[in-house]
This record gives structure tokens, sequence and C-alpha cells, in this order.
């Protein structure tokens, strides 16, 4: 029955059309999180290069990104509101404040996990700092720094949604303002189309994960498989 | 600023208020923790018996970790019948996520136990269940703990996000504190969510240590040799 009314909301043409359609809602959603991810990159994967290379500031980074993961995210944006005024740019500063602990724990924990007899070998060959950095621990630490952005991407497809409490756009205005109408079958849309976007773009991310990890350890893996399985 | 949180917390109406909330918030948070461990172990265990029920339940894990909460509160009550304001959701999809979080590491910390251990326990007597609780299961408290702190975080976070759809917890001061434009009771939420991860965190590392004192005994035994 609820099912049903969703389906017959979901399949209703008007829903798709103007400035609080569908995929205008999707649309913002998407732009929202991208936005706060890659702001939040730019700040977190520098400095998990940085902390990871030098092993500076290690467990500050460890403390920080654990803390952080406990805030909650509603009590943030509407910190932010509060304190810097109606509009995107406060809750967009949440945002980025919640994507940044899982990409600058993902980039630090990729640098770190690099084997050190490869950075030895590496140093062996005569590559200065940068050239290690750039040739050597970038491409192993790949994996786990995209991973971490992956986990940033949930959060903030998540948050966004919290976030149309604030008056941010996004799916989460749908399901608010279904909830305000007491439509529970809008409510309901809304909430699937949130699941399926975060969904997809976890899909999309695992796919560019698989992607970007260097041939060189798939090869690597694979030729130390047998010798590991023999231990 | 603290004058402020001072004046708010100074009204009684406002200290019941809280109060009322963080026991909702804990109750909210700390039973799915309980109700999750509780059903990621068996889960953990069948997949590890049975090897197509593996790839099956860790994949369909990942999918539902990855829908938001605010979704899942919204979609929980339309398939399992409850009334959209009522905190059985919420205690469902935590308890869903805390699962979701733990079936992993119950997999590994099952497959990692050693061939021998296990074959000294068949040898000794032991009968498949009680050579589960008694071998198996305490050498997985380790991995187990390090699950459970990364749920009970996260499940004390997701609660205050209930407060959207009419769900009470700490997130009730944030819905409140933007409504009237007021910052005391958002920061008193804030603080106090920080606050409760902590004191869990460290409980459950008390409790992993009382839990796994043949570790120690193993360390002094093998620093000897």
């Amino acid at each position: 029955m609820i099912f049903s009314n969703m389906i017959d909301w979901l399949t209703n043409g008007a829903n798709w059309q103007g400035p609080e359609g569908i995929p205008t809602r999707v649309g913002e959603h998407v732009y929202y999180a991208v936005l706060a991810v890659l702001v939040a990159s730019a700040v977190a994967v520098p400095l998990g290069l940085f902390v990871g290379h030098t092993g500076r500031g290690a467990v500050f980074v460890v403390a920080i990104s654990n803390a952080l993961r406990a805030l909650p995210t509603l009590g943030l944006v509407t910190l932010f509101v509060l304190l810097l005024g109606l509009g995107d740019w406060p809750v967009l500063i949440g945002l980025i404040i919640l994507a940044v602990p899982p990409i600058l724990s993902g980039t630090y924990a990729g640098v770190q996990d690099v084997d050190r007899g490869v950075i030895d070998a590496a140093r062996g060959m005569g590559m200065t700092g940068w050239q290690r950095l750039w040739k050597v621990e970038v491409p192993n630490a790949l994996p786990l720094l995209i991973g971490g952005v992956r986990s940033a991407v949930l959060q903030v497809v998540a948050t966004v949604a919290v976030a149309a409490f604030v008056g941010l756009g996004g799916l989460g205005r749908i399901l608010l303002s279904g909830q305000k109408t007491y439509k529970f079958e809008v409510m309901l849309g809304a909430a699937v189309l949130i699941a399926l976007l975060a969904v997809v773009l976890d899909q999309i991310i695992a796919a560019i994960q698989r992607l970007v990890v260097p041939k060189g350890l798939t090869v690597a893996a694979k030729a130390a498989a047998p010798t590991r399985g023999g231990k | 600023m603290f004058g402020d949180i001072g004046t708010y917390l100074s009204s009684p109406g406002n200290r019941d208020l809280v109060l009322q909330q963080l026991l909702e918030h804990i109750y909210l948070s700390l039973l799915p923790l309980v109700l999750g461990l509780l059903v990621a172990i068996p889960l953990g265990w069948t997949a590890t018996r049975f090897r197509w029920l593996r790839g099956l339940l860790l994949g369909g894990a990942n999918i539902l970790y990855t829908i938001p909460s605010l979704a899942l509160f919204v979609i929980l009550p339309a398939i399992i019948g409850t009334g959209i304001t009522s905190p059985v959701n919420v205690i469902v999809a935590l308890t869903l996520y805390t699962a979701t979080l733990l079936v992993r590491p119950v997999v590994d910390a099952l497959e990692a136990v050693p061939q021998h251990v296990v074959a000294a326990a068949v040898a000794m007597g032991y009968r498949p269940l009680a050579r589960f609780f008694a071998v198996e299961l305490p050498l997985a408290v380790p991995v187990l703990a390090a699950g459970a702190r990364v749920a009970s975080v996260s499940n004390i976070s997701l609660v205050s996000v209930g407060a959207l759809v009419g769900i009470g917890g700490l997130g009730l001061l944030f819905t409140k504190g933007f409504e009237i434009d007021y910052l005391p009771p958002i920061i008193i939420g804030i603080l106090l969510t920080l606050i409760l991860a902590l004191i869990v965190d460290l409980l459950i590392v008390l409790l992993r240590n009382m839990l796994t004192r043949w570790q120690r005994v193993g360390a002094h035994v093998g620093g000897g040799s």
C-alpha cells in the first residue's frame, strides 16, 4: 500500500520537473557532496602525505581523526548556521570538517603502510625525498587513500540529507517537505532515492579504487601469493 | 558563551530536558550495540561454516552500511510496520549498522583461529558448540572489541539524526536550539555526545582487557622463551 503510493509518486512526471523536482534535487545533492569532498581532499591529502612521509604529527592525526568521528552531524551543521548565518557556506564548512578525518587517516595510513624495504630500495636507487614521495609512496598509498575518500563521500552524502533541516538543497528537502505535509509516500520516495544515490556513488568510487591500484602491486601480490601459501 | 550555557542550565526545566534526552540517547545508542553484537556473532559463524553465504552476507552488509541513516530511519517503518516516530526504528537501524560493521571482523577473527588450536580443543573432547564459546569466541574478543569501538562511536553520533523524524535523544537539543536561534543547547548537545562517546569507548577497552587476561599471560610466556 505505502510502497505502491511511493511508486505512484516516483513515476509521476510532475515530480521530475522544475526547481524542486527530483533531478534538480539529485543534482544539488551530488554538487554539495562533491564540492565538500574536493575541498576536504585539498586540505587532507597534502597533510596526510606530509605526516605519512615524515612521520611527524602522526599521534595528532590519529587523535583528531578519532575525535572528529564522534561529532554529531546535525549538531555540527546547526552550530555553523547559528554561528555564521543562514546560507550554503556555513553548512559546507560543516560538511568539509566531517570529510577531512577519513581522507586524512586514509592518506596517512596508505603512506605509512608502504613496505619499508620498498622505500629503502628507492633510496638505494638514489631517489630524492620528492621522487620517493611521488613515484613510490603515493602510488602505493592510492588504494587506502581512495578508501578514505570513499568513506568521506558516504559521510557527506548522508549529511547533505540531514542538512536540509537548515535549508541546504538536495534530496533531504523532499524528505522533510513530505514530513511537513504528512505525505509519508513522499518521505519514503525521497529516502529510497537518497539510499540509491549513496549506493551508486559508493560503487563508482569502488570501481575507481580498483582501477587506480598500480599494476605493479597486483603483479607483486600475485607473485608473492604462492610463497606466502608455502610458509 | 559559557555564561550562556550556565544561564540555560540554571533553569530546572532545561536541566530536566537535557538529562532526559541524555538518558534516551544512551539507551538508543547502546541497546543496538549489544543487539548488533548478538546478531553479528551467529551470522559471522554461519558465514565461516557455509562458504556460499560468505560473499552474500559480506556484500549485503556492505550495501546496507552505505545507506544513510536518515533514509534508513524512514524506510524501516514502511517495512516493519512501526510508526515513523517510533524509537524502534532507530534501534533496528543502528542494530543493522552495528551488525554490518561487526560481521566482517567476526568472520576474519574466526578464520584466524589457528588450526592446531582447534585440533587441540577437538582432541580434548570439545563439541563444536562448546568449542565455539570456550575457544574460538574468546580468541575473537580483541577484534570484536575493535569493531565495537567503531560501532559505538558511530551509533552515538547517529542517534542525533533521529530528531529530524521526531525521535528523542540529544539531537532534540540541536533542532530546538536551531528553531529558537539559541546556541547553548546545541553546544551542550555536542559536548555531551563527545563525552558519552569517550566514556563508552573507555568502558569497551576496560571490558576487553578484563576478557583477555590470557593475552597478557601469553605475552609473559612468549617473552620468557
